[in-house]
């Protein structure tokens, strides 16, 4: 089991989302989280008096995964969240010990795999 | 108000030269004059009344979110409590026959004949206790411009002490010099609709308030100004339009009388200047902040309305975009240099509506005409410099007495009951910290039936296809 962590741009989020629920990982969490990197800050001037804003708005997207899809899932995320500027974000990729499913109490890789009627979909 | 709009009384007469035709005039009145006229004084006075709606949503626009609430608790209070001392003293000292003054008859609306205890205002043909009301919706405007520069930081006790105090002394002592029939109206200063009663004065308490309190905590840091963003501009730019739309009661319906209809041409001049005013703005804010700043805009809006309402019934329409344009343009660079001196003024009240009231009252020397003040022509038409050394010298009265009684006032407050705050709960927010509940709850504190990542409906049905959503009926 793995845990990738995407930091990303707001607009890529959908794109990714849909894709990867069509390749049978739909299960993430995303929160707003503000960053800085190498994308530059910028500038607010309120009312003559200006401040840099060096904290850009980000998504990061969480999955926790089988071994076998991190691959795709990264090849997914790079291919949607690309677009070649400075800001487009990182992808960092955790060991995970174990996983539990608080409905059943099920442990293991069981709690990673999409429902069942996906799968048949 | 102002005996002295009549473009066809001579404004140099003595005020019983004046009153005694218009007395002739009131009395010649029909009934239809009367209503007629009433109906525009009070169609004003529900107007400036309106006005209210708009200082609350500028100055909530312009603080943060953790203040909203307590910006409203202060408008609301601030307008009943203008009322109530209003009705009581303030009226009398502003309109009451007195001295050159005050006025000093007519206490809590008690009059047997308003031709003698109210004879500033007897020369009009209209219902006198909507004068009443006209007046008392022109002081409340006057008592929002204070707590404007003060918010964020001030005791909520602070602002009816200073209410009180400023509608029944400070801002009717003022008026009554003027409107009132007193030494400035004897010695011909003209202010119509009050760009040095109404603005200039709510301005110069403002500057004593801010100047006692000190300036919001981060404001200034290493010695610099640093941007406190007021959290709406949206709400900032409806209350400014709220604003416009007010002001035309409050220049037109100054006339107190619609025969004659000059109220149309001021009408026509007040949105003329503020139209410039908002182009002066944003001209001076791109040339020098290089950014096209809304909030600036908005008060460009607010500087030329501000100007124009002194000189609106004695100049031209030219002149009137003249003094919007240079009423607006003033406002970007007053707003860096009052930072520069580190005073903290969060909605632009001292440039909008004090130097641009200063400079509106000053106008009038320079371009008002002989044929619309039925007496002296302004310096830059070529009559000479008499009036504007009159409109100057009755600016330096009204600064030197409403700004030392202001310091005065407040610097009572400041050490009885506490003018400011305690840093911890200027740093909570007014809201929590003065009134214990939020102006906007689901910002700071989780509401029931509120749930943020379901947009307020946590019951909501999954979309129907959603074929990503799994539902706890058809989980495995």
């Amino acid at each position: 089991m793995k845990k990738i962590e995407a930091f990303i741009r707001h607009e890529a989020l959908e794109a990714i989302h849909d894709k990867l629920a069509t390749m049978g990982l739909p299960s993430m969490s995303v929160t707003e989280v503000k960053g800085s990197g190498r994308q530059k800050g910028f500038t607010e001037s309120y009312r003559g008096a200006k401040t840099t804003i060096f904290l850009r708005p980000k998504l990061k997207l969480e999955m926790v995964l089988d071994d076998t899809d991190v691959d795709r899932a990264i090849d997914a995320i790079l291919e949607l969240a690309h677009t070649g500027e400075p800001g487009d974000g990182k992808i960092f990729v955790f060991a995970v010990e174990e996983s539990i499913r608080v409905r059943t109490g099920e442990r293991g890789d069981v709690v990673l795999a999409p429902h069942p009627e996906e799968t048949a979909a | 108000m102002r005996l002295r709009s009549f473009r066809l009384v001579p404004a140099l007469a003595a005020v019983m030269l004046l009153v005694v035709p218009a007395l002739a005039a009131a009395q010649d009145a029909t009934d239809q004059d009367i209503a007629i006229n009433t109906l525009l004084v009070f169609l004003g006075a529900v107007l400036v009344l309106f006005m209210q709606a708009g200082f609350a949503m500028l100055e909530v626009g312009l603080s943060r979110m953790k203040n909203a609430g307590a910006v409203m608790a202060k408008i609301i209070i601030n307008l009943s409590v203008t009322f109530l001392v209003f009705w009581a003293v303030g009226f009398s000292l502003g309109f009451g026959d007195g001295n050159g003054f005050v006025g000093s008859s007519g206490w809590f609306l008690d009059v047997s004949d308003p031709a003698t205890d109210f004879s500033s205002l007897a020369g009009y043909a209209a219902n006198f206790e909507v004068m009443f009301f006209f007046q008392a919706t022109f002081a409340a405007v006057s008592l929002a411009i204070v707590f404007g520069t003060m918010l964020d930081r001030t005791k909520f006790a602070a602002y009816i002490i200073f209410g009180i105090v400023y509608i029944g002394l400070i801002y009717p002592t003022v008026a009554h010099w003027t409107w009132g029939g007193g030494w400035l109206f004897q010695d011909g200063f003209l202010d119509f609709a009050g760009s040095s009663i109404v603005h200039l004065q709510g301005a110069l308490a403002a500057l004593a308030g801010t100047l006692i309190l000190g300036p919001r905590i981060g404001k200034f840091r290493d010695g610099k100004a640093s941007p406190i963003p007021g959290h709406s501009m949206p709400l900032m730019v409806l209350g400014v339009i709220i604003l416009w739309v007010g002001w035309m009661g409050f220049n037109p319906a100054s006339f107190l009388s619609a025969i004659g209809a000059n109220f149309a041409d001021v009408a026509v001049n007040t949105n003329l200047a503020a139209a410039a005013g908002v182009i002066g703005a944003t001209v001076a804010s791109l040339l020098m902040f290089k950014t096209l700043d809304v909030s600036q805009m908005g008060n460009g809006a607010i500087a030329g309305l501000v100007a124009i309402t002194a000189p609106c019934a004695f100049v031209d329409p030219w002149a009137a975009v003249v003094i919007g344009l240079v009423g607006g343009a003033i406002v970007p660079p007053l707003v860096i240099a009052i930072d520069k001196l580190r005073v903290d003024d969060p909605v632009g009240a001292l440039p909008a509506h004090g130097v641009a009231g200063i400079w509106g009252t000053l106008a009038i020397g320079l371009f008002c005409t002989a044929e619309r003040t039925g007496a002296r022509e302004g310096l830059l038409l070529g009559g000479g410099g008499e009036q504007l050394w009159v409109q100057f010298y009755g600016i330096a009265a009204t600064v030197g007495f409403t700004l030392v009684a202001c310091l005065i006032v407040f610097t009572a407050i400041k050490y009885t009951i506490g003018l400011r705050v305690s840093e911890e709960h200027e740093l909570a927010g007014l809201d929590i910290s003065e009134h214990g509940m939020f102006g906007y709850p689901e910002r700071f504190i989780d509401v029931q039936g509120a749930e943020s990542d379901s947009g307020g409906h946590p019951a909501a049905p999954a979309p129907t296809g959603a074929a990503t959503v799994t539902t706890p009926a058809t989980a495995s």
